[in-house]
């Protein structure tokens, strides 16, 4: 193979001006991209599927259609019942949420500043969180009497242990340099926790949250649908749990979807939005 | 071979010399016989043994050594981040015993900016965290500092939408907007492509020389300890011990092919490898 030296060269670049660096995609591929269309696709197919099995089956009492169960949602939407017991079940809800989010913060803070507190999470958290909120409910009443007291009791033991396990993972995975950035500077105590741990651990804090948030959700119609909400004033799970005994089981339907909504616009309006504005637009989460 | 025999046979000195008068220069840092362990599950490591050196105020200094000669833990120890088993570690006639915002410290990672914060917040972050200025002044000199380094266009950028070049160069004017004593430099080019490493060795340079701030500088290159410091500290790997101190103010990036940079690199290749091969 014989070997010839190529000539060398050089040429000077003029600037790309005529070329277009963007291109808009289609309208249907650009629908598609957004979230909310495709989650919407899924439930309405799920919707169709079971409107089928529903006529399959003709049976009002063990399966009513979707389109009944949709009336009998909408009746009472319009009547202001199902608003009222939604708000009496969220009303309760936030309390015990907002509490056990609170004790989640001090205990996993107190965690990671002493040798002690975090023995003591580690211990607490594997001791309760197996634990079904539920099964404390007997004790509660015990305790607290037929009431509001008991279902916040049992709301913050079913958010704080998993909410603490998270959050406390959440601290130990934030980077070293990070920490010694933070120490670095000065920050000492609760202004360290709070300016360097908290944000850096943002990501694993909210799917805590998430977690606790449904772990709560659940365990607060369980709870309802023994003995309503307080005196008298039932929420959701109470709403279900009288409708099944007048065999009203369009409207069970009704309470099961107000309760599967309530969960899904908290996902999206709350969790996504806080996800957009802090984890995903500082590139901590995709 | 004392320092001052060291200086005489060292070669003569070029045009660029950014030597500060070594006679009025003060001293700021004494490292004096400081030892430093660490503990693993097993065993007591010794990093570093009875290390001593003085950094004058003004100088580039820099620690250079193979990789696990304790060259990092020394100047995390400098930073307060390690307290030595031995001996004392004085700035500006001040044990060290914390870290301190009087001693910033650049690191090799990228992730040292908070990625929860714009470039701007970041740069802002220690001001405001020490709580040495009030918001606007803090603004005002982050702003500043990012114009030095030329990144005044990404200051509402995230830091996960730069480059790694990027990323420390907002590193180095967080750390030069506070002002400190020293500016501790832990291989903050380390993980950068060559050519970009090249540019930001020329760009500390510059900004050494309108700061005047001293610095600390710990690396692995021989190219680059020569490059940026002038006054290099030679380790001797497992636990490191101070195996020679040379002068490198005579070189920059503009004679960095002379036969007398390659004198000098070879004599600390030399110094290095005849260690090795010793143990």
């Amino acid at each position: 193979m014989s070997m010839t030296i190529r000539p060398e060269f050089e040429q000077v670049l003029e600037p790309l001006s005529d070329i277009r660096t963007e291109r808009s995609l289609p309208l249907a591929q650009r629908l598609w991209q957004q979230a909310i269309v495709r989650k919407a696709a899924i439930v309405a197919l799920l919707a169709a599927l079971w409107e089928v099995a529903a006529r399959i089956t003709d049976n009002d009492l063990l399966l009513p259609t979707f389109s009944q169960t949709t009336r009998a949602f909408g009746a009472d939407l319009l009547s202001g019942e199902l608003i009222g017991k939604a708000g009496i079940s969220v009303a309760l809800l936030l309390q015990g949420y907002l509490l056990g989010a609170a004790l989640a913060f001090l205990l996993t803070a107190l965690a990671v500043s002493t040798r002690f507190g975090r023995d003591l999470l580690s211990t607490l958290t594997s001791m309760f969180n197996p634990l079904p909120a539920i099964a404390l409910l007997p004790l509660a009443l015990l305790w607290f009497g037929l009431g509001k007291l008991s279902l916040i009791f049992v709301l913050v033991h079913s958010v704080l242990w998993p909410l603490a396990l998270a959050t406390y993972a959440g601290f130990q995975g934030v980077p070293e340099t990070l920490r010694m950035g933070g120490r670095n500077y000065g920050l000492r105590g609760l202004r360290y926790v709070v300016l360097i741990l908290v944000p850096s651990a943002l990501p694993a804090i909210l799917s805590g949250l998430r977690i606790g948030w449904a772990f709560a959700w659940r365990t607060l119609i369980a709870a309802e649908l023994f003995f309503g909400a307080s005196s008298g004033k039932g929420g959701l799970g109470w709403y279900i749990f009288q409708n099944r005994n007048e065999l009203y089981t369009d409207k069970v339907f009704a309470g099961l979807i107000s309760v599967v909504l309530i969960g899904l616009l908290v996902e999206t309006l709350v969790f996504d939005s806080l996800e957009r504005v802090t984890v995903r637009r500082w590139g901590t989460q995709r | 071979m004392s320092a001052q025999a060291q200086r005489l046979m060292s070669p003569a000195a070029s045009p660029h010399v950014r030597l500060v008068p070594q006679a009025e220069a003060a001293s700021l840092v004494q490292v004096e016989g400081v030892s430093l362990e660490y503990a693993t599950h097993e065993h007591i490591v010794r990093a570093t043994h009875r290390v001593s050196f003085e950094v004058r105020q003004g100088e580039r200094f820099v620690l250079l050594g193979p990789s696990g000669c304790g060259k990092s833990s020394l100047l995390k120890a400098i930073g307060g981040f390690i307290s030595p088993s031995e001996g004392r570690i004085m700035l500006d006639g001040v044990a060290v015993h914390e870290p301190g915002p009087d001693r910033m410290v650049v690191f090799q990672e990228f992730d040292q900016l908070p990625p929860w914060k714009t470039v701007l917040d970041n740069v802002m972050f220690p001001l405001l965290a020490s709580r040495r200025l009030a918001r606007a002044e803090a603004r005002e000199r982050a702003a500043d500092m990012l114009t030095k380094v030329g990144l005044a266009d990404f200051a509402n950028a995230y830091p996960h939408t730069l480059s790694g070049g990027m990323k420390q160069r907002v590193a180095i004017a967080r750390a030069l907007a506070m002002q400190p004593k020293v500016l501790l430099m832990d291989e903050p080019f380390a993980a950068l492509d060559a050519l970009t490493r090249r540019r930001m060795q020329e760009e500390l340079l510059t900004l050494w020389e309108e700061a005047k701030v001293t610095l600390l500088f710990v690396t692995h290159s021989i190219e680059e300890a020569l490059v940026v410091g002038d006054r290099i500290l030679l380790l001797s790997p497992h636990p490191g011990r101070v195996r020679a101190e040379l002068n490198a103010h005579q070189f920059d990036l503009q004679n960095l092919g002379s036969p007398e940079f390659q004198v000098q690199a070879q004599r600390i290749h030399r110094l290095l490898f005849d260690d090795e091969a010793r143990t």
